[in-house]
Order: structure tokens, then C-alpha cells, then sequence
């Protein structure tokens, strides 16, 4: 019963307050969304893997960082570790569990940087126009004009390696795509009637800016944020692979690849299981970019 | 009116969304003859759907149901999209609201014409050509040579729209639908391009169906007119017995016109009564 | 002609420079009183919504001079001027914001113009313009277009102004919903005093609702003429009789 009256309330054509005006077109948003089954796949996938970041210390059969060179390179199974050891005896299975708070670190800490630096680039570009245009979108050129790992590589050699350095690297060579996003939509919101109704009423270019347009903009980046999520890990992993992300012994994903990657002919198991959680955590975040892509799509409710 | 050139009986299209199912048309029926139907209704009566349903142009979520739907005698519910591909164009054109939208920009007008025309015929290119050039001609377009070899941008929007009335044409269909054809064109452009359509529609003996929202536009073109109302029609007449309308709606919509000649200090407002909604449609066949 | 609310001399509007400039409003002077109703009328790229638009401040390329509500305006608009002088759209679905609900639209342009106890002036406006109180919290897109044109009205009359730039405010719109429209700007106009320049390309819509009516065609006004006059088909320019001429004849039913 009280379900079906709250179903009711949120779907309801003539909301009779802000906040159920608010909850209802997050729910229908939400309905979309569930509509999609490969979505509510990658969205689950990612649910369980924040949660098992979140509880690593109660799953985890071992301390990632105990070594036992008596145990190493272990089959999974072997000796009550579930997915084997490691060259320095260390449990994988534990490994991955804590590597999950690195990455997703990694992607919060990049999620929050690049798309707001590039938002606020590509609009105050788009939306203001002229030399301010010309000067920020000749230096987004030129951050874009750098293949990304050889720029974020560029960076972490710079700042010295660490995975901090790895996020402002990966960040500062992913927000020019979302300065070009926001820009180009910038441009055609510009020039519509409600940017013109609301500039007649006195409204001011940071007001417009950050109250209007923001607000459209912000769906898209979204999409594309989450979209590029996988890359961003990837880019992750790529810096601890090389040995300039992440530094041992701590158990993030690309750099136990990399260690494993000396033994990947005899002790497959090593590199593989995190190869297989850095697929599982990209594919989750494309999945569900892609049905994000449909519920924000603001030709939404046509019907 | 003793040829039926297209029979339609108990169309419904519908459309399935998340809150339930949405019927765009409830069960109209009509025919069409070697005569002029127009088809008139606010924005979501139905009515160009009903165009697009005879075309089979509505894609899923939209589904389309009819008893009959026949051209000339042939199921056009049963006919495969290969046989449709024949009939649209070839048997039945349909000339959209906005020149702009239809046209291909990156093609020039002549090609398109030649395109067209050869989707239908076998025929040479020359051929081809010499026949869009005629037709351009008959749509009186003056210099056709060189409008052939522009591209839609170059061209008004009145030119565009007799362009794809030649185009349209140039296949010998035998019925035209024309869907609001002339509502984003200015008033005198208006009257001249559906005058040419009127014209070459007489001459040839084909079909129109009218679709608009116009209805002293619809009046004035057609000789029976088909009001639609939330999916169905309510009043079905000749259009020059407009006058004698009975129906409240058909009545409402005559009068929320502002006239020119006749000025009123307060327009008539239409007041829905719920009852039209449930009223069964009027079958508008002969 | 003590006093009038605009007053426009000599009005020309250009967009781009050097070759490609185009002219779109030529050498347009006219002038409107207080309380009137004041219609241009003209074909499509005629200059019509331009002039609006220059007098409104969206477009920055104009020379001439514009006096409006008492001010002489430069090339920026004051906010004052805002308060005195507001814009209606042409298309309904396009002037509200996507993602706003009439509360947020309406609360806004109050805020802006720095009134107070906004709560309870939303439904009153919102009265004024035929919306009920059920509408408040509505997106535009559970709104018809009728209802939003409605919104849109409201968010115009919010800072209470004086003048009402209307432009071809019912030609996206079905005729029984202009009749409405229509009438609530009669309404509103006779309740609230205001003056009106309304822009359309229906002589039918303009003769309702103006009393002068300017008719336009490439940029210049070529006449001026009192409603009454086009009534009875006085008009002197060609063009213009050529106008009503397929207006009268498009209305007029078989």
C-alpha cells in the first residue's frame, strides 16, 4: 500500500511542492535506467565493488602486505588462498580487495577534477566568446594535442611518482575533452530564448552561467565522465604498470599486473585476476554510461 | 466519385510508454476517391499520424492496426517492405511540413529529381532529366535548367516546397498526401504553391489527402473535409457545406479564428467537452 | 504626441561586418503611446522580430535612436530598463527552460528583480495569467503548449512592467489555444495598463489585437496604417494591399 501511494506520488503529473517535483523526476530517471538491463548490470558490478572496497578489512582472508616467500606463487585454492599468491607470497585475493579503494580513489578523486575544470573552461569559453574563447580553446589545443598517456607520463616525471601525482596527471589530461563538450554545448544553449528570457530579466553572465547552462551541460559530461571512467583506470593502471603510479607494495591493479607480468608464462594467475578485475570495473562504468546516456538525454518524455 | 483509390477501415495507431498505452488514432474509417480529402485537427489529433499510417511510415514503439487498409484494391498491411518501397513514391507521395527538412542538402535539386524518378522507372538519365525539367515547368518554376543544378539552401522556401510537390509528382502516383504543406511558408507564398498543387492534383485525376490544422485553408482546397478530434473524427462534410457544421468542436475551431474583416472584442473560446473524447468516430467513407 | 512610450527614429540593425554584413531593419522610425497596441506585421527575414529584438537589447549591431519608457538606450541595457520592459517568445517550447519548473522560472525572474515575499506572489501571478495553483511545480515538458506559452506570459509580467514586446507569440500554437492566449493578453493589457508591440506574420492575430500597424517588407517599414483602415482595405501601399489581399483570401472559406 504505502508502495503504490508513493509510486503514485512520485509519477504524478501535478506535484504539488518542489521536493516531490525534485524526487519525482529522479525517479522517473531512475525507472528509465532500470529499464536497462546492461546498465543495472554495470551499475550492480560497480555496487559490489565499492562495497567490497568499503568492507576489504572484513572480506580479506589475509593482510595484503604479509609476505610469506614459504606460500609464493601459489594456484588459487592453494594453501586457503582463494586466487593464489603472489612472487612475494602475498594472498591476490586480498590484494584485489584493497587495490578496489585505490582505483576507486583514483576515479573519484579524477571524476571530481577534470570534469569541473572542463566545465567551467568550456563554458565561460563558449558562453563568453571572443579572445576569451580564442586564448582557452587554443590552450585546451594544445593539452589535447598530446597523446594522453605520453602527457600524464610527462607530468608523474615532473611531480615524482606516487599515485596522488598519477591523479593530478591523469586529471590534467582529461578535462580538454570536457572543455570541448561543454563548450560546444555551450554554444547552442547560448542563443535560445530561455538564455534570452532570462538575460531580459536582468540576469548577469555568471547567474547564466552557472544556473542555466551548467545545469545542461552537466548531463553530458556525465555520460561522458562515466563513459571515459574505464579509460581513466586504465590510465591508472597503465602509470602503475610502468611503475610511476602507484609504488609497491601497495596492491593497486596495474602495478600488480606489471609484477605479475615477469612470471605470466608459468603462474598465469598472477597478472590475470587483476587484469580481469580492471575489465570487470571498465566494462561496469561503459555499461552504465551508455544507459545513462539514455535517461539523460534531454529529448527525454516526448510522449 | 465511383473509383475508391484507397480504403481505409477502423485504423488505430498506438503507442506503448512506460505510463500505459497512448492511441494516436482511435479507430477512424474513410475512403478516397479521384477527390480532394482534407483531414483537419489541432496539434495531436491524429491526423498526421494517420498519413504516416497509410505509408506505413510509423516505427516502434508505434504500432498500427486496421481492419483494411487497401490501394486499389491491394493490402498495403500485408504487403512486404519491398512492395512498400515500390508503392510510396510510385502509387502514393507524401510531401512534408518543411521543404528544409526533406530535402537532401548536399544533393542538388535536379539530381534528386532524377533520383527519384529513376527509384521508380527504368529510364535513361537523360530521360530522367528531361521529365524533371518538364515537371519543374509545370510546379512554374521559371529557368528550370538552372534551378536543377542548385542545391536546397539556394532556393526559398516556396520554391522548396513546389520542388518537392514536382518531386513528389514526377513518379505519377495517384494519390498525394500533403501534410500541413504550406505551414511554414508566408501567406502569399501560401495560396500560390497550393494553387499549383490544386491544379496539377485536378488535372492528373489523383487523390489528396490535405492534412492541416488550417481548416478555411482546407475549405477552401478540398472537396470533403474530415475533422479529427483526439484520435477520431467527429464531423465529416463537404466543404462547401462548411456552414452548415453541427459539431461544437468543428464550430469552436471556425470561430477561434481572429477575422480581419469581422472584428470581435473577445475570440470564442473552445471549451472541451469530455463526451467528444468518447463519442464514436464518424466514418467519413462514400 | 506629448509623451510616447517608444519612440524609435532612424533604426537600422545589421548583422556581420565588412561583406558580409546584412542589413536587416533599414532607416525604421515610428513611435508608440502609452497604453497603446502597436503591430508590425511582415513576411519571414522582413526585419520584423529584429526590431524587437534591438529595442529588447539581444542585438548589439543597431544605430539610430531608441527612447523607451522615458530612457534613451545605449548599448546596454540597464536593469531598470527590465523592469519596465519585457519580452514574450514566439515558440513556447523553446523560452522555458528545459530542466526548471514554473516555480523555479517564475521565483527567479522575481528574485532578480529584487522582490520580496515571492512565495505568495507565485500564486497570484500565476492567477493572473490562467494557471492554476496545480501548475506550480510543473516541468515545461508536462505542460502543453498553451500552458507554457501561459508561463511564459507570467514570467514577462513578474517585475510588473510596462511595456510588452510580444513576438509572434501564438504562431506555434493551435487556433483555439490563440484565441486564449489572445484574449488573456487583451486581458492583461486592459487590467494591467500595458503597451504593447507585438510582431506576426498573421494580419488576422495583429488586427485583434493592435490598433496601428506597421507593415514591413526587407528591412523597411513601408506603411503605417490605423487597424480601421486595413479593415476596410485603405491601404495605399502596394505591397501591403498585396498582403491583405492573400490574407483575406486564405481566411475566407470557399
Amino acid at each position: 500500500m504505502i508502495t503504490a501511494n508513493l509510486r503514485d506520488w512520485l509519477l504524478s503529473d501535478a506535484p504539488t511542492s518542489r521536493r516531490q517535483a525534485r524526487f519525482a523526476s529522479w525517479y522517473k530517471g531512475w525507472l528509465t535506467l532500470r529499464s536497462n538491463t546492461l546498465a543495472m548490470v554495470g551499475l550492480i558490478v560497480l555496487a559490489l565493488i565499492i562495497l567490497a572496497a568499503i568492507f576489504a578489512p572484513v572480506l580479506a582472508t589475509h593482510d595484503p602486505y604479509a609476505q610469506d616467500l614459504g606460500q609464493r606463487l601459489l594456484g588459487a585454492g592453494q594453501g586457503g588462498h582463494l586466487l593464489g599468491t603472489d612472487s612475494l607470497g602475498r594472498d591476490i585475493y586480498s590484494r584485489l580487495l584493497y587495490g578496489a579503494r585505490i582505483s576507486i580513489y583514483i576515479v573519484l578523486l579524477v571524476a571530481m577534477v577534470a570534469p569541473l575544470v572542463g566545465l567551467i573552461v568550456g563554458t565561460v569559453s563558449g558562453y563568453a566568446g571572443g579572445w576569451a574563447d580564442v586564448v582557452l580553446m587554443r590552450i585546451t589545443d594544445i593539452f589535447l594535442a598530446f597523446p594522453r598517456l605520453i602527457l600524464a607520463l610527462a607530468f608523474v616525471a615532473a611531480l615524482g611518482a606516487g599515485i596522488e601525482n598519477a591523479v593530478l596527471a591523469i586529471s590534467l589530461t582529461a578535462w580538454p575533452p570536457y572543455a570541448r563538450i561543454a563548450r560546444a554545448e555551450t554554444l547552442t544553449i547560448r542563443n535560445s530564448d530561455y538564455i534570452h528570457a532570462i538575460r531580459l530579466q536582468g540576469a548577469g553572465p555568471f547567474r547564466i552561467v552557472t544556473r542555466h547552462i551548467w545545469p545542461l551541460c552537466i548531463s553530458s559530461l556525465v555520460i561522458r565522465v562515466t563513459l571515459d571512467m574505464a579509460g581513466i583506470i586504465l590510465t591508472a593502471a597503465a602509470l602503475g604498470f610502468l611503475g610511476l603510479g602507484a609504488q609497491p607494495p601497495s596492491p593497486e591493479w596495474g602495478a600488480m599486473i606489471s609484477e605479475g607480468r615477469k612470471y605470466i608464462l608459468d603462474y598465469w594467475w598472477v597478472a590475470t585476476f587483476p587484469g580481469l578485475a580492471i575489465f570487470a570495473i571498465s566494462l561496469a562504468f561503459n555499461l552504465l554510461g551508455d544507459g545513462l546516456r539514455d535517461m539523460l538525454d534531454p529529448k527525454e518524455d516526448n510522449a | 466519385m465511383s473509383e475508391t483509390l484507397l480504403d481505409v477501415e477502423n485504423l488505430r495507431v498506438s503507442f506503448t510508454t512506460r505510463t500505459g498505452t497512448f492511441e494516436a488514432v482511435r479507430g477512424i474509417s474513410f475512403t478516397l476517391g479521384r477527390e480532394r480529402l482534407g483531414i483537419v485537427g489541432e496539434s495531436g489529433s491524429g491526423k498526421s499520424m494517420t498519413g504516416r499510417a497509410i505509408l506505413r511510415l510509423i516505427r516502434p514503439p508505434g504500432r498500427v492496426e486496421a481492419d483494411r487498409i487497401t490501394m486499389h484494391g491491394e493490402d498495403v498491411l500485408a504487403a512486404t517492405e519491398t512492395r512498400m518501397r515500390q508503392l510510396r513514391g510510385g502509387r502514393v507521395s507524401m510531401i512534408m511540413q518543411d521543404p528544409k527538412f526533406s530535402l537532401n542538402p548536399v544533393m542538388t535539386v535536379g539530381q534528386q529529381l532524377v533520383e527519384s524518378l529513376r527509384a521508380h522507372e527504368k529510364l535513361a538519365r537523360s530521360e530522367c532529366r528531361k521529365r524533371a525539367i518538364a515537371m519543374l515547368d509545370e510546379v512554374a518554376i521559371r529557368d528550370p535548367e538552372r534551378v536543377m543544378g542548385l542545391y536546397p539552401h539556394e532556393v526559398s522556401g516556396g520554391m522548396g516546397q513546389r520542388i518537392m510537390i514536382a518531386m513528389m509528382l514526377l513518379p505519377g502516383p495517384e494519390i498525394l498526401i500533403a501534410d500541413e504543406p504550406t505551414s511554414a511558408l508566408d501567406v502569399s507564398v501560401q495560396l500560390q504553391v497550393l494553387d499549383i498543387m490544386d491544379q496539377l492534383v485536378k488535372t492528373r485525376g489523383m487523390g489528396l489527402i490535405f492534412i492541416s490544422h488550417d481548416l478555411n485553408l482546407v475549405a477552401k482546397f478540398c472537396d470533403r473535409i474530415a475533422v479529427m478530434y483526439a484520435g477520431r473524427i467527429v464531423e465529416c462534410c463537404k466543404a462547401s457545406e462548411l456552414h452548415k457544421a453541427q459539431h461544437p468542436y468543428t464550430l469552436g475551431l471556425l470561430n477561434a479564428v481572429p477575422d480581419l474583416e469581422h472584428p470581435r472584442p473577445r475570440l470564442e473560446v473552445l471549451q472541451r467537452d469530455p463526451a467528444w473524447r468518447d463519442a464514436l468516430s464518424v466514418s467519413a467513407r462514400t | 504626441m506629448t509623451n510616447p512610450a517608444i519612440d524609435i527614429q532612424d533604426l537600422d540593425v545589421w548583422f556581420g561586418a565588412g561583406r558580409g554584413r546584412s542589413d536587416a531593419v533599414r532607416q525604421a522610425s515610428f513611435a508608440v503611446e502609452q497604453g497603446e497596441s502597436f503591430g508590425i506585421v511582415g513576411e519571414s527575414g522582413s526585419g520584423k522580430s529584429t526590431i524587437l529584438r534591438a529595442i529588447a537589447g539581444l542585438v548589439p549591431t543597431w544605430s539610430g535612436n531608441m527612447t523607451v519608457a522615458g530612457e534613451a538606450l545605449g548599448p546596454q541595457r540597464s536593469k531598470a530598463f527590465f523592469r519596465k520592459v519585457q519580452m514574450v517568445f514566439q515558440d513556447p517550447y523553446a523560452s522555458l527552460h528545459p530542466r526548471q519548473t514554473v516555480d523555479r522560472v517564475l521565483s527567479e525572474a522575481m528574485g532578480l528583480h529584487g522582490l520580496k515575499d515571492i512565495d505568495s506572489r507565485i500564486p497570484r501571478l500565476m492567477e493572473d495569467v490562467g494557471l492554476g495553483p496545480s501548475f506550480r511545480f510543473r516541468f515545461p515538458h508536462q505542460l502543453s503548449g498553451g500552458q507554457r506559452q501561459r508561463v511564459a506570459i507570467a514570467r514577462a509580467l513578474a517585475c510588473s512592467p510596462q511595456i510588452l514586446l510580444l513576438d509572434e507569440p501564438t504562431s506555434a500554437l493551435d487556433v483555439s489555444v490563440q484565441a486564449e492566449i489572445l484574449n488573456l493578453l487583451t486581458d492583461l493589457r486592459r487590467d494591467h495598463g500595458l503597451t504593447y508591440i507585438m510582431v506576426s506574420h498573421d494580419l488576422g492575430v495583429v488586427g485583434h489585437l493592435c490598433e496601428r500597424i506597421a507593415v514591413m517588407k526587407q528591412g523597411r517599414i513601408v506603411e503605417v496604417l490605423d487597424v480601421e483602415m486595413m479593415r476596410h482595405l485603405e491601404a495605399s501601399d502596394p505591397y501591403t494591399r498585396q498582403l491583405l489581399d492573400s490574407s483575406i483570401q486564405s481566411s475566407r472559406s470557399a
